[in-house]
């Protein structure tokens, strides 16, 4: 009987369809000796289906903390009691922050705000934020700014912002353990609004949030029926004074293979390594990513937690003979 | 003089929190423990005592 990496190889490497929920679930649980080939196959289907360009991409937050939602995963909640201060940037140093991103050679720069969904204050200061930015920096400007409603999605393509970013998190049979103040459907109706904008969807989620297995392939299949243009991957980084403050970190192991198993149910995606990474892979494990279907990064620092100097990975690319995705590529 | 820590606010110096902070900005008040006004941005981090100033890893400011 052939084995999962031998049906995916037909299915996804020569095919370029990816692997269903009961795939994804055997990728997730091969033994550690058939990791390596796993990796390998996905980053020969990143390869075939993607290129060998990394997206590279800065992010900011407009607005810190005092967030009326329960996210358990997250300090920026106010329900919850995280040091983390309420706070905005103010416009020159969104500009400015742009500037430093671009600088790295990044073409993309994400704009996030920690709400349910914007109000008019924030959409003001999006409006006045992306014209500055626009005028100033040669950069692609994309926006996470909580559920919107059509009136909002509408403004923000009227601003120029081309990709709009709302996690899903984890599977829907999960996500009443870790939200209670909204639900997955909530979030996907705002997706789907996204996506029949014309602006491009962003849609990932993070693994380690205490979910199953079954659970983490249940999610990677739900993601793959959307079809993002991009699936940024984050690690749960356990934030004081959280509710999962004190869950364990994933296995670096589980975390190349969920990697993996990503990358075989999404092959065309951009799979972007975000959060968590530094302390769940290290660096090691960031070399294992860009070699097993990762495809962009996450540069320099997150929203209220630090990242890898974006020298660090930039030398790393470059290392591997990765080119960074230009501008006018994605134009 | 460093009376407490700047990740978790009580009095002192702490191991795990010198290491976690490689990875976080302060979140505390060195001199009074009070929870600062903290932005993070791509290249660094700015963290604001409302009686004792900024404290920041950018270079430039």
């Amino acid at each position: 009987m052939a084995s999962i990496l031998d049906h995916a190889r037909i299915q996804v490497l020569e095919q370029g369809v990816g692997l269903d929920e009961a795939g994804i679930l055997e990728v997730l649980q091969l033994p550690d000796d058939q990791l390596e080939a796993a990796l390998q196959l996905a980053h020969e289907v990143r390869m075939k289906w993607c290129g060998p360009e990394v997206e590279v991409e800065g992010i900011v937050s407009l607005k810190t903390g005092g967030c009326p939602e329960d996210c358990h995963f997250c300090s920026q909640s106010g329900l919850f009691s995280s040091p983390v201060r309420s706070v905005w940037l103010d416009i020159p140093s969104l500009v400015e922050a742009a500037r430093q991103t671009a600088a790295t050679g990044a073409s993309e720069f994400c704009i996030v705000a920690a709400v349910r969904g914007p109000d008019s204050k924030l959409m003001q200061q999006m409006r006045d934020g992306v014209k500055a930015i626009k005028e100033a920096v040669d950069i692609n400007v994309a926006a996470s700014l909580g559920m919107l409603s059509q009136e909002q999605v509408d403004d923000l393509v009227d601003m120029g912002v081309h990709r709009y970013n709302h996690n899903l998190e984890t599977c829907k049979s999960y996500f009443p353990n870790v939200v209670t103040t909204h639900t997955w459907e909530e979030r996907w109706s705002t997706l789907r609004m996204v996506r029949a904008s014309g602006m491009e969807v962003c849609c990932g989620g993070i693994i380690g949030l205490g979910e199953t297995i079954e659970q983490r392939a249940e999610f990677a299949a739900q993601l793959a029926s959307l079809d993002p243009h991009e699936v940024p991957m984050n690690f749960l980084n356990p934030r004081p004074g959280t509710p999962l403050g004190d869950v364990p970190v994933v296995e670096p192991k589980d975390a190349l293979r969920a990697i993996a198993a990503f990358r075989l149910a999404m092959p065309r995606t951009i799979l972007r390594f975000a959060g968590g990474r530094e302390i769940t892979l290290g660096d090691l494990g960031t070399r294992d990513g860009l070699l097993g279907g990762i495809n962009a990064v996450i540069v320099g620092n997150y929203l209220t937690t630090l990242g890898r100097p974006a020298t660090a990975d930039l030398e790393l690319l470059q290392e591997l003979k990765m080119p960074v995705k230009a501008l006018s590529a994605t134009l | 003089m460093t009376a407490y820590c700047d990740r978790c606010g009580e009095p002192g110096v702490h191991e795990p929190c010198v290491a976690a902070r490689q990875l976080e900005p302060p979140r505390f008040c060195t001199h009074c423990r009070r929870r600062m006004k903290v932005q993070v941005v791509p290249t660094g981090w700015t963290a604001t005592c409302v009686e004792h100033g900024e404290v920041s890893s950018l270079a430039s400011r």
